[in-house]
């Protein structure tokens, strides 16, 4: 290692030539979430003590499924940018790291699916 | 690398406590980090104690009359004491600035002074710094233009000299890299905020014309986008600059291009 220039070790592998999507992404997805996540609040509040039918059927409606499945798009890619940063500014063993990185990916999409499977249910009837 | 505890070997231990100075009635208590390459022992915090009667205002004065009259061991790096060659940075009372333009009147109580965190260290005060020195000479820190040298100088208007304030007067003292967790756990890949600002101290300037090279060449999850907007760096900076947002300013313009 002490044989080579530190400016080697600078210059690694070279810039990999992406990260503004992800950055972006995370932007986007931060300002979107704020009136999704008010509006589905305001939501689950009003249905606070609701007969189990009305619940449903509030949920169903297509105004308020479209907003929970935006949510529910908007909140797991969130989660999954901003967990993968996480992993990567702490975790430093390569293996651990990718393993991480590959249990982030699949969680997420496995219960934001599975939630947006839910209101679908509801919205579709079934 | 993520470490919540010192390693074994760095675990810092009491060390010596130097005698007061006889007859002085104006004390000030320094505690110093001391660490030595050449005895195998781990780092110790020295006591020593300054007469403020005879001693110059700021913490620079301090430890050179410490290193004068009560202990010539001590080491660390110092020149132009008026705060512009950056050379006695280091971390006093918990946080980074320059010795040589902070006054031992800004301390309450004793004041403990420790190198740079998260560098290697050389000896006692003295951080290594080969690889944020290399990180400069990364992102070529000169002027680049295909447009050929003109029989005088390339001109610049008044306005976009302007844009160079808050950028040209960073000294490259490393506090803010220093004061930066990004930068902890990951400088061997992060450039940090103090070659960031010096990044973009390039990218906007009317002269350069390898704006897209330089954005093409810190386009990348970790060179760039590891700064969280934490704002340590602006925090610390002894020169008042505000690096934070030299590198949202670069961000801003990756999205631009897209």
């Amino acid at each position: 290692m002490e044989m080579r220039a530190p400016l080697k070790n600078v210059r690694g592998l070279g810039s990999a030539k992406e990260g503004t999507s992800h950055w972006w992404h995370q932007k986007i997805t931060a300002i979107a979430m704020i009136p999704l996540f008010l509006i589905a609040l305001g939501c689950v509040i009003s249905l606070v003590g609701a007969e189990y039918d009305h619940v449903r059927n509030v949920l169903g409606q297509p105004f308020i499924s479209l907003v929970m499945l935006l949510l529910i798009a908007t909140t797991f890619y969130h989660l999954k940018l901003g967990l993968q940063v996480v992993i990567e500014d702490y975790i430093h063993t390569e293996s651990t790291k990718v393993f991480l990185l590959l249990l982030n990916s699949f969680l997420c999409a496995a219960v934001g699916l599975g939630a947006a499977l839910a209101v679908l249910k509801l919205a579709l009837g079934g | 690398m993520v470490e919540l505890t010192l390693p074994k070997n760095s675990k810092v231990g009491t060390g010596k406590t130097h005698p007061k100075p006889e007859g002085a009635t104006n004390l000030k208590t320094f505690n110093v980090y001391r660490w030595s390459p050449d005895d195998n022992q781990n780092p110790t915090i020295d006591t020593y104690y300054v007469d403020l009667d005879t001693c110059g205002p700021m913490i620079l004065d301090g430890l050179i009359k410490i290193k004068n009259e009560i202990d010539p061991t001590l080491t660390f790096r110092r020149s132009c004491r008026e705060g512009i060659c950056g050379s006695c940075a280091m971390n006093i009372g918990g946080t980074n600035t320059l010795a040589c333009t902070t006054g031992m009147d800004e301390i309450d109580g004793d004041i403990n002074i420790y190198p740079l965190p998260h560098q290697p260290v050389v000896k006692d005060l003295v951080p290594d710094l080969t690889n944020f020195y290399a990180q400069y000479a990364s992102i070529k820190p000169w002027l680049q233009a295909e447009t050929p040298s003109p029989s005088k100088e390339r001109l610049q208007s008044k306005e976009d000299r302007e844009k160079l304030d808050g950028l040209y007067e960073c000294i490259l003292c490393a506090c803010c890299s220093t004061s930066c967790p990004s930068y902890w756990w990951n400088s061997d890949r992060f450039l940090g905020p103090a070659i960031l600002l010096q990044a973009y101290r390039w990218i906007i300037d009317s002269r350069d014309e390898h704006t897209g090279e330089r954005l093409d060449n810190l386009e990348d999850p970790f060179r760039l986008y590891r700064c969280h907007t934490i704002m340590n760096c602006t925090n610390t900076c002894p020169k008042g600059l505000n690096p934070a947002k030299a590198i949202a300013e670069i961000k801003k313009m990756m999205v631009e291009r897209r």
